[in-house]
This record gives structure tokens, sequence and C-alpha cells, in this order.
């Protein structure tokens, strides 16, 4: 965490580390650097752990609701503490392991999900003065840690020894492999626009008004727009999220590589679903929507990470409209999505990327034009790929049904 | 276009998410052990003995022991012994009553075979669905005690077939009046045993 201070910021802004430094200010110089990092630490878990258990509740509260009817309102007051029931549920259940899997493996797989998935909130920068681990290449880091979770992911599969297991977990590979591609292709105009591939860097591009109105947002442009819906995309199906949830597509593969997974090690695998998504929605907003900063200059006197959660929050929120919307995808669906459509996008949207760097210097009438060939050059191919893509493959007749 | 239909879905699912906050009609659950929906009239689960009198439910079965429901069960859930001796029924006369009636109600299959085969109307379809015990063996088997209930609460489950059934009763118990009456008229000296009176004139619905 940076340390450094502003002139004329308000006390709330610098609330968080000031508590960081109170707890820690009475260690000698030497230890309270370890000490700092450990409280970093202990504070990210428990903020995100109570996200995780926050988020599953709001999850069953707005699908029901979409459903037309309560949701979970049983436990505590409006359901509130239902929560904390899950969790008790979950660490109660007997911990079952088949014999015919691997142990060590199947006790590790769970583990190393759930550490890779929260070493990626390492680099997030949370606000004006948070940022865990300032890194040069925090996106590069971000997102070789949550390549990991493939390996995760296939270790379960191949440690259950149950056939739903390991073609699940090969599906989840050839799935998040696949949706990979187009969500590195479609950080890279962010990387061009800002000139860093430092999370810090990114927000700190994306800061200032035009007009005093507009923030310098990069969803705001051309390909910014193109490359936050491509991430998006992209980030639901890095998650398992519907309607990318085909790895525990449950009408064909029970619970996918999920199948021989009870009690606690279940709960870590759906914990590190949730924080998946989670970093997802924080990288998306370092990435696209200004991160830490406020919309419009006269909200700067809320304090940043107040910013960051809300924008945050509304991401996750998205997450669990879409998730009460789409059906699932079909596994070819799926890969056609990829290949055909995503991947082409992302690499046409560098493009624009580039066609927009370059045409900055451009002003007067010349905007204009700048902003037309952009858009054409960001929905012109939407349009036509989107045509040709389940050309000829759809709809199917059964003739056998 | 791609993607429209997608956005007409969202919008679907977001109108459905706020509809169900303002809109009682879009949000119909009730809180079952709280609140309750009242049940149809046509609802049946389960058989019960009808009796007529509330404060002597044993002693007022309209069941004479024929033991036709419990030929005609088709899973044979009925199981019914007849009594050794004779207690006078509604219209007087010296009937049988069942000294064990059980119905096992993880068996009953709800039918309504017994109370279409009834010729005394004496066994009617319930509607209490709470039944859950914790001794299947014990706990669904209902006897006798379990299944008798007033001809009051058959009155307020089923309305009309209640009605129905107290008119034609009514009929029964007239013409059976009427026939005594005649009888004792004509053999004043000698009243008739009760064994050898007629049965009640069959309904004529």
């Amino acid at each position: 965490m940076s340390t450094a201070a502003t002139p004329n910021e308000s006390i709330l802004e610098r609330a968080p580390v000031l508590a960081r430094d109170w707890l820690t200010g009475f260690l000698p110089e030497p230890a309270r650097w370890l000490a700092n990092s450990l409280v970093v630490i202990v504070a990210i878990l428990l903020v995100f752990a109570t996200v995780f258990a926050a988020l599953t509740l709001a999850e069953r509260k707005i699908l029901g609701r979409v459903q037309n009817r309560p949701g979970p309102n049983r436990v505590g007051w409006f359901g509130l503490l239902q929560p904390v029931a899950d969790g008790v549920k979950m660490l109660i259940k007997e911990d079952i392991v088949p014999r015919a899997a691997n142990p060590v493996l199947h006790f590790l797989a769970p583990v190393v999900l759930l550490a890779a998935s929260i070493m990626t909130f390492a680099v997030i920068p949370y606000g004006r003065h948070l940022v865990p681990v300032e890194l040069d290449a925090a996106l590069l880091y971000f997102f070789a840690a949550g390549s990991a979770t493939e390996l995760a992911v296939f270790m379960a599969g191949w440690a259950s020894h149950n056939k739903y297991s390991l073609l699940a977990a090969m599906r989840a590979l050839a799935q998040l492999i696949s949706y990979e591609l187009p969500l590195l292709l479609s950080t890279v105009p962010v990387v061009l626009a800002a000139g860093t591939l430092s999370a810090t860097g990114i927000v700190a591009a994306q800061s200032g008004w035009k007009w005093g109105v507009v923030p310098h947002w990069l969803v705001f442009t051309p390909c910014g727009a193109a490359g936050f819906a491509i991430f998006m995309v992209s980030a639901l199906a890095e998650s398992n999220r519907s309607p990318f949830d085909l790895p525990e597509a449950e009408s064909e593969l029970i619970a996918g590589h999920l199948t021989e997974y009870s009690g606690f090690k279940y709960a870590l695998f759906f914990m590190a679903e949730y924080f998946g998504m989670c970093a997802a929605s924080g990288m998306a907003v370092t990435l696209f929507l200004g991160g830490w900063h406020a919309p419009l200059p006269v909200l700067e006197a809320v304090p940043s990470y107040v910013w960051f959660s809300a924008k945050f929050l509304a991401l996750l929120l998205g997450f669990i409209w879409i998730r009460a919307t789409m059906p699932r995808l079909r596994i070819d669906q799926l890969t056609r999505l990829a290949w055909k459509f995503m991947v082409p996008l992302a690499l046409v949207n560098i493009g624009t990327a580039a066609f927009w760097s370059l045409t900055f210097p451009w002003a007067g009438p010349l905007q204009l034009v700048r902003w037309a060939v952009a858009l054409g050059m960001a929905a012109g191919p939407f349009v036509l790929l989107g045509r040709g893509l389940s050309s000829g493959l759809g709809p199917r007749t059964y003739r056998y049904a | 276009m791609l993607g429209t239909g997608l956005l007409q879905g969202l919008a679907v699912t977001a109108r459905n998410l706020v509809g169900s906050f303002h809109d009682p009609r879009r949000f119909v659950t009730t809180q079952y052990p709280e609140e309750r929906t009242a049940l149809p009239e046509a609802y049946r689960n389960f058989p019960f003995l009808v009796c007529d009198g509330a404060d002597d439910p044993m002693g007022t079965l309209r069941c004479v022991a024929c033991q036709i429901c419990e030929k005609e069960c088709p899973p044979q859930c009925i199981y019914i012994e007849k009594s050794r001796d004779k207690k006078p029924d509604a219209n007087g006369k010296m009937q049988l009553y069942p000294a064990v009636f059980d119905i096992d109600i993880s068996v009953c299959m709800s039918c309504q075979i017994c109370v279409e085969v009834c010729p005394f109307d004496a066994i009617e379809m319930d509607q209490v669905f709470e039944l859950s015990a914790t001794d299947r063996f014990t706990g669904l088997m209902l006897d006798r005690g379990a299944l008798a209930k007033p001809n009051s609460y058959f009155h307020r489950i089923h309305p009309t077939q209640a009605a129905e059934v107290d008119a034609r009763l009514a009929v029964e118990r007239a013409a059976a009046e009427r026939k005594a009456q005649a009888a004792a008229a004509k053999a004043a000296p000698r009243p008739a045993p009760a064994a050898a009176e007629q049965p009640p004139a069959a309904p004529a619905a």
C-alpha cells in the first residue's frame, strides 16, 4: 500500500491506511513491513469472505425475486443469517473421499483453486491508497494467477476417479483455454491506451474529465466499450458462471468436477467460483470503469474505495442478473462462440485501439471522423460476425426424439 | 441482430424482479405454516368415518360394518372387524357396528371407491394433509377413533356433498318412521321385534 498523501484529501480517504498504521505502529521498524503485509492479507480475506457470504444470499434473493418467489427468508431477519446457516451446514457435513480417488490431489485441488483465486486479489487497486501489491506487470500477474485455476479444476476432475468428473474437467479445460484468449486480447486496448501494465498506472490514465462531466474511463471510447463487453463475456466463461456453467451441467454431468466433493471442500470450490467472479469484476472496474475514480468531480469528496466498491458491486449484480436470464450453452455453441466470434472480435478490437491511439491528435471536425471510424470498426465486425455465427447450424430438427 | 434476444431476456427478468416487489399478482408465494390458502371444496385425500353425534363419536358411527368398502378397496388398506352385539343406528334400527376399523393411509391411494360404494354414507373423503408421523407402522395406521369425525365437520369441508347426503338421509329416515308407525298401528298389541324390520328403503337418487 502506498502511503504518500496528496494534499487536501479527507480523513476518510486515508482511514484504512491510518487504521493499519495504528495496528502495527507499536512494532519495531523491521517487523512493521511484515506485519503490514499480514494485516493487508487478513483484511482482504475478511472483506472478500464477507462479500462471498453476502453474494450467495444476494444471488438467491435476486434469483428468487426474478422467479417471483421470496428466496431464503427463514434464518434471521429476512433470511440475513442464511449464509451463516449454509456455512455451518457445510462444516458439519461428512467429508467423503472416494476409495479410488487420489487422496493427495483430491485434497489439494480445492486448496490450489482457492489459493489461485485469492492471489489475483493482490494487485487490484481498491482505492487511492489501497493497492496491496504494487507490481509493474500487475496485469500479467493477474492473468497468470487466474490461469492457475484451470490446473486445479483438472486436478479435481482427475483425482476424483469418476467419469463425470473427468469429462467435466476436460470440458472445463477446453472452455477456460478457449476464453483465456479473448480475455487477454480484450485487455490489449487498455494497455495500448494507458501505456503500462501496472494496475495503478492504468487507473491513473483514466483520471480526469472531459468538459468536466464525462470521465476519461476507457469504457467511454469505442475500443474500450467493445473490450469491456468482450472482457465481461470472457470473464463469465472463465468463472464458470451461467450461461457458461457447462463444467457443472447437472443435467449431463451430475455436478461436473464437484461430483465427488462434499462438505467444506465443496464449499471451497463454491467460494473459488465467487472469488473468481469478484476478481474479474475488480479487474474490469480497474481496466475499463476508471478504477476508484469518482464519476463526477463534485463526488470526489466520497472516498475512492467507496467508488470502487460501488462499481464492483454493480458488476457483480450484473453477473447475477445474467445468471437469472440466460440458459446454458451447449459445448459446441460455447467453443464456437469463443473461436469464431470472440477471438476475431478481440483481434479487430486491437486494430480499433491502434487507430484510436494513432488518431489521438486529431481535432475539430476530424474528431467526428475519428469517432465514426472507430465506432464502425467496433460495431461492424460484431454485426457481420453475429450474422454468420449460427448460419447453417440451426435450428436443429430432432428426427428420432 | 445478435444480442437483441439477450437484451429482451434481460428486460423480462428485470421486469419480474421489480414486479415481484409491488405486484401481488406476480408474487404469489404463501408463507405456508403461518399462512394457508383455502383448499378447493373438491380437494380430497384420505377417507374418514362420519358420525352423527359430536359428543359420542363411537356410539353414533354411521358405519354398520358391512365390509363392502373393505372388499372393494383396490389397495386393500381397510381392515374391519364386526362387532358381536348390535346397537341402534340413527333410524333407531339395531345394527352391527365396526369393533375395529383401520385404514392404512400409507397404502391408501385416495381413489374414493370406498365412498362411492358405501350404502350408508358412512365414509367420506377428508382434507387433512398434515399427516406426517415419526413411525410409519403405527403413525400412519389410523384406527376407528382417529377416523371418526362428526357430520358438522363433513359439512364444513364438503358443504355441497354433505347437504346432498343429509337430504337423502332425511328422506330415508322419514320413510322408516312412516313404516314403523304403520307397523305399530297394524300390530298394536304386539310390537314387532326390531330385527325383523325392513332395512331402510334404497335412496331414490
